[in-house]
């Protein structure tokens, strides 16, 4: 990721028009691309509802996608989805918005000042490598087993993503760039202002939309220890009293939101790192 | 050639510690060695040398981004002490900040002589005309193909007015076409300008068509060979490049520097650590 930063992308022939990237594509050709970027899944969600369907697998623990949907939607009517989401979303966007807010500055900090970097690196790789869900015991043992304890481990498992990405951010911005703003005669504090930030932008973005996936992924474990709402809740409770369409309903709800989540960080990296990509 | 020039170059040498493969030092890699050059006032001054031969390490001496170990680099008799605007450097690889438009990019080095934001708008899209690009002034680096990135980095360099341009074999990356045009605008930006610039290439041609004072460099540790004066009626019509007089000079450039060439390439297998990727 950090590498096309430096890299010169592949010139585009540049036209007198600017809106004239790839605009005036023939119908056809985008149909066709829909088609091959969602026949995996089509083919995917087909396999799911047949499959019970002729005894390929016993429709007691895999039902079909069908009844699956028609749960979901019970689900949805009644409000508990919604309740269950919107308890999930809060927990991972309150860790997720800590983890950001704290990771991000350390992250320049370390990779800025090469003591506090060699100081500070080999403990947070440490850490990095601590895989978050070990540690779910003693965030329970320390902030007990309600929100506090979820939060953290949420703001645990994304600090690292971002913070190392950040650091290889700042670390990898191209020499040259640097090399010329100082020949300018700019101080320290601009040149990491007018260079060296908005070049580790793309990279930092990376790490964000790891911990937002990461985020997901270790709230939901954490909700099937302990807790009394959260789509990991439901998922673990549905299976416990063998209600297995509702824990498949909690399972394509997460999934869904996990989607969701990583389109919403890409589209807000797209809007941060335009000058990078490519039009059209 | 006036009495006090513009650059002074006086006596300039450069060497690098050096450490072999176990990380123990070394005898000094000399760089550079007794590098004695006058560039005069609004003086077009190409400088040529084998790869390798410290032309790049002369540039970043000065630019004010490294201090020479020896000698003195005077810039209008004062010497030079660091980065400073009274030099504008150009690079090979155009150095422009990808998140930045090229009127930004241009906008950057009037950011650090503290002009008033409404005045580096006006003064960016000026010089964004006087290299050809007015039309393309929101347009990101990645939109703009290599010849064009390179104006606009010309542009960025002339704009804070330097009274100094050091240009570092800016159009090596650039195809033939492109670099022949480019060559005849600087040349025509130079005469509207007036600005002395200091122009390392390592293309013969490029060095004799440009400068009105072809600098020879030895190869490693480098020093000033030569200079060769390069008169050419460059006012005719016709292409000073078909000129017998062309073939001439370039011919004089090309024995100079023949055996340097040969030099470096026998010099080539040596370790020469930071000093591979110079140039």
């Amino acid at each position: 990721m950090a590498d096309t930063l430096t890299r010169t992308p592949a010139p585009t022939v540049p036209t007198d028009d600017p809106t004239a990237h790839g605009t005036a594509r023939p119908l056809l050709a985008v149909g066709w691309l829909w088609f091959t970027r969602s026949a995996a899944i089509l083919a995917f969600l087909l396999l799911w509802e047949t499959a019970p369907r002729v005894g390929l697998v016993d429709r007691v623990f895999l039902p079909p996608l069908s009844e699956v949907l028609v749960a979901t939607a019970d689900l949805a009517v009644g409000g508990q989805l919604w309740a269950h989401v919107s308890a999930s979303l809060s927990r991972a966007l309150a860790g997720f918005v800590v983890a950001v807010a704290v990771a991000v500055p350390l992250g320049l900090l370390i990779a800025w000042y090469r003591p506090v970097s060699d100081l500070l690196l080999p403990l947070l790789e440490l850490f990095r490598n601590t895989a978050a869900l070990a540690l779910l015991p003693v965030f329970v043992l320390i902030l007990g087993i309600g929100e506090a304890s979820k939060v953290a481990l949420v703001v645990f498992a994304c600090t690292f993503p971002i913070l190392l990405s950040t650091v290889t951010g700042v670390r990898t911005v191209d020499p040259l760039l640097v090399k010329a703003a100082v020949s300018l005669g700019f101080g320290p504090l601009a040149l990491f202002r007018k260079v060296v930030l908005p070049a580790a932008v793309p990279s930092v973005f990376t790490g964000i939309r790891m911990a937002g996936a990461a985020s997901i992924l270790v709230l939901v474990a954490a909700e099937m220890v302990g807790a009394q709402s959260g789509l990991g809740y439901l998922i673990n409770s549905s299976q416990l009293n063998f209600q297995i369409h509702d824990m498949y309903a909690g399972i394509l709800s997460i999934a869904l939101l996990g989607v969701t989540l990583n389109g919403a960080l890409v589209a807000l990296e797209r809007r941060w790192s335009r000058w990078r990509t490519t039009p059209g | 050639m006036s009495e006090h020039p513009r650059l002074r170059l006086d006596g300039v040498r450069q060497t690098f510690p050096v450490r072999d493969s176990r990380g123990r030092p070394g005898p000094p890699l000399t760089a550079l060695d007794d590098v004695n050059l006058d560039v005069g006032a609004s003086e077009f001054l190409t400088l040529v040398g084998p790869s390798g031969c410290g032309k790049s390490t002369l540039l970043d001496l000065l630019g004010g981004l490294a201090r020479p170990t020896g000698g003195r680099i005077l810039l209008d008799g004062r010497p030079v002490e660091g980065p400073g605007l009274d030099r504008g450097l150009v690079f090979q690889q155009y150095a422009l900040l990808p998140w930045r438009t090229a009127l930004d990019n241009v906008a950057f080095g009037l950011e650090a002589k503290g002009l008033p934001r409404r005045l580096r708008a006006a003064r960016a899209r000026e010089y964004l005309a006087l290299v050809g690009l007015e039309g393309f002034a929101d347009r990101y680096p990645h939109e703009l193909s290599g010849g064009m990135r390179q104006r606009v980095a010309i542009a960025r360099s002339l704009a804070f007015d330097p009274e100094v341009l050091l240009m570092d074999e800016p159009f090596a990356a650039l195809d033939a076409q492109t670099r022949e045009s480019l060559q005849d605008e600087l040349r025509a930006i130079w005469l509207r300008t007036g600005k002395t610039v200091l122009f390392i290439t390592h293309g013969i041609d490029e060095a004799v068509y440009l400068g009105q004072r072809v600098a020879v460099m030895t190869s490693r540790p480098g020093r000033i060979k030569s200079v060769i004066d390069v008169d050419l009626d460059r006012d005719a019509s016709r292409d000073p490049r078909s000129d017998p007089a062309f073939a001439r000079y370039r011919n004089r450039v090309w024995q100079e520097l023949h055996d340097e060439v040969a030099l470096a390439r026998r010099s080539e297998f040596a370790p020469v650590p930071s000093e591979a990727d110079r140039g």
